[in-house]
């Protein structure tokens, strides 16, 4: 949820929103804000699935330094969500395991 | 390869006030960082510092970042942002990735400003999503004003985690508790008593236990300690809580010192590891200087005093600044970062920082 009112930041500026598709559903996002802050927004928690164990994880650092927070953006795997800006019209996977190339290659 | 210099990795209140120094001076200026935007975390504190008119009390941090940011502006500072420092050399060369190219900058001195990461710590459930660094709140909520949910459970109450959880507050989330493993809270008592009025308890010799959840943090259950860290049965308490948010405290983010070869110190109070240096903040490897946290974990005041005091000793040693100048402003900023290190809470990072500089002057 957003924090549209602050007693120290005061209100929230105008945000100009777009839209983003995330495991095919699509998602208003502030453009230019973190992928990962328009996630949480959104309410969704879970990024990605570990490799060995499927377990979930989702931001811990917010600063692009843990990783935990990668996905699969716009076909390309492991990006870090927290330190990657929102533009319109990105497609934003659920990353499983260490995420596959193949569809940027192809 | 490019050249410059004074090279300066880190855009935070130590490497944006050696910029200013430095610049100033007359010095050639490049300054870089990984982030889109420079001020490090100064743009995440929105609370008012403490100290005197000299350190900036009373201004809230986001503030002291806009000021920074403009005075390197004027004073014609070269910023390259994006840019990710892999390496550094004692030969004064920095590798950088930019735009995914590598370049190498040759500079004549080097000063590193990297901050620091974040201390985790590891119980049952804490890769669970919801269980995050205090960091990490700190920059979604103030900064992208994004509250990752509604009841948090504060692990550490030092002032980072003191002043989160009232930020926390602010931003309209309700924090359950706060927990401290020591018998005794670890912050500013005003931080702590801001808490207290809003009803948030703070508990002494408690610490995490287990976080619960299928999918996300859903429980957070805590647990009694006694004088020897061990765990009392029966003590556990339990809480409905959507995020864990840890504040325990820092490490110096000194890769690029251990690159290069500049010798280190174990200092607890300093946060583990920190490069020796002296008074001018240069390390054991000649033209090479820290300042900020990765010289020693302390606050963002400190920081900047460090960061100018890098900056002028530079400016003095490339020939910008007579020794008599020079002189007369490390004088006036040592004098500041002593009022900063006294009373109860500076001074065993007083002794800790007085420890690293007679190592460095006894080589």
């Amino acid at each position: 949820m957003r924090v549209e009112e602050h007693p120290i930041l005061g209100e929230m500026k105008k945000p100009s929103f777009v839209e983003i598709e995330v495991d095919g559903e699509v998602i208003q996002a502030i453009a230019g804000e973190p992928i990962a802050a328009a996630l949480l927004a959104a309410g969704k928690s879970i990024f990605r699935y570990t490799r060995k164990l499927h377990e979930p994880r989702g931001v811990f650092c917010a600063i692009g330094r843990c990783t935990d927070c990668m996905m699969v953006v716009d076909g390309v795997p492991n990006v870090r969500t927290c330190v990657t800006p929102v533009k319109a019209g990105m497609k934003i996977q659920t990353q499983h395991g260490l995420g596959e190339f193949r569809s940027v290659l192809q | 390869m490019r050249g410059t210099e004074f090279a300066i990795v880190g855009a935070g209140p130590a490497g944006l006030s050696a910029a200013i120094e430095a610049a100033r001076a007359g010095v050639q200026v490049m300054l870089i960082d990984e982030n889109e935007k420079p001020g490090g975390q100064l743009f995440k504190q929105i609370h008012k510092f403490f100290g005197s008119k000299e350190h900036y009390a009373g201004i809230r941090g986001i503030d002291i970042g806009a000021q920074l940011l403009s005075e390197v502006e004027a004073c014609g500072v070269e910023v390259m942002l994006d840019s990710v420092v892999w390496g550094g050399f004692a030969d004064h060369t920095l590798g950088i990735i930019r735009d995914q190219k590598n370049l190498q900058l040759k500079a004549k001195k080097i000063l590193l400003a990297t901050g620091a990461a974040e201390n985790a710590l590891a119980f049952p459930g804490w890769t669970l999503p919801g269980v995050m660094g205090a960091g990490a709140i700190q920059t979604l909520v103030n900064v992208q004003r994004v509250l990752p949910g509604r009841r948090v459970l504060m692990v550490g109450s030092g002032n980072v985690g003191l002043i989160v959880s009232y930020q926390l507050l602010q931003a309209g989330a309700e924090v359950v508790a706060v927990l401290e493993a020591v018998p005794k809270v670890g912050g500013y008592g005003v931080h702590a008593s801001k808490l207290r009025r809003h009803g948030v308890p703070i508990l002494t010799s408690t610490t995490i236990k287990e976080a619960r959840g299928k999918e996300r943090v859903e429980k957070a259950i805590s647990i009694g300690l006694d004088h020897d860290w061990r765990e009392i049965p029966g003590t556990e308490r339990e809480y409905e809580a959507d995020v864990i948010c840890l504040a325990l405290g820092l490490t110096p983010l000194s890769e690029l010192a251990w690159m290069a070869g500049c010798q280190f110190e174990y200092i607890p109070q300093l946060g583990g590891h920190v490069p020796v240096h002296d008074s001018n903040m240069e390390t054991t490897v000649r033209g090479i200087y820290v300042a900020g946290d990765v010289s020693g974990i302390e606050e963002a005041s400190t920081a900047m005093e460090e960061g100018k005091l890098a900056g002028i000793a530079v400016a003095e040693a490339l020939g910008y600044l007579s020794a008599e100048e020079a002189a007369s402003r490390k004088e006036a900023v040592l004098r500041r970062l002593d009022e900063l290190r006294s009373g109860p809470f500076g001074e065993a990072r007083n002794q800790a920082k007085e420890r690293l500089h007679q190592q460095r002057c006894s080589q």
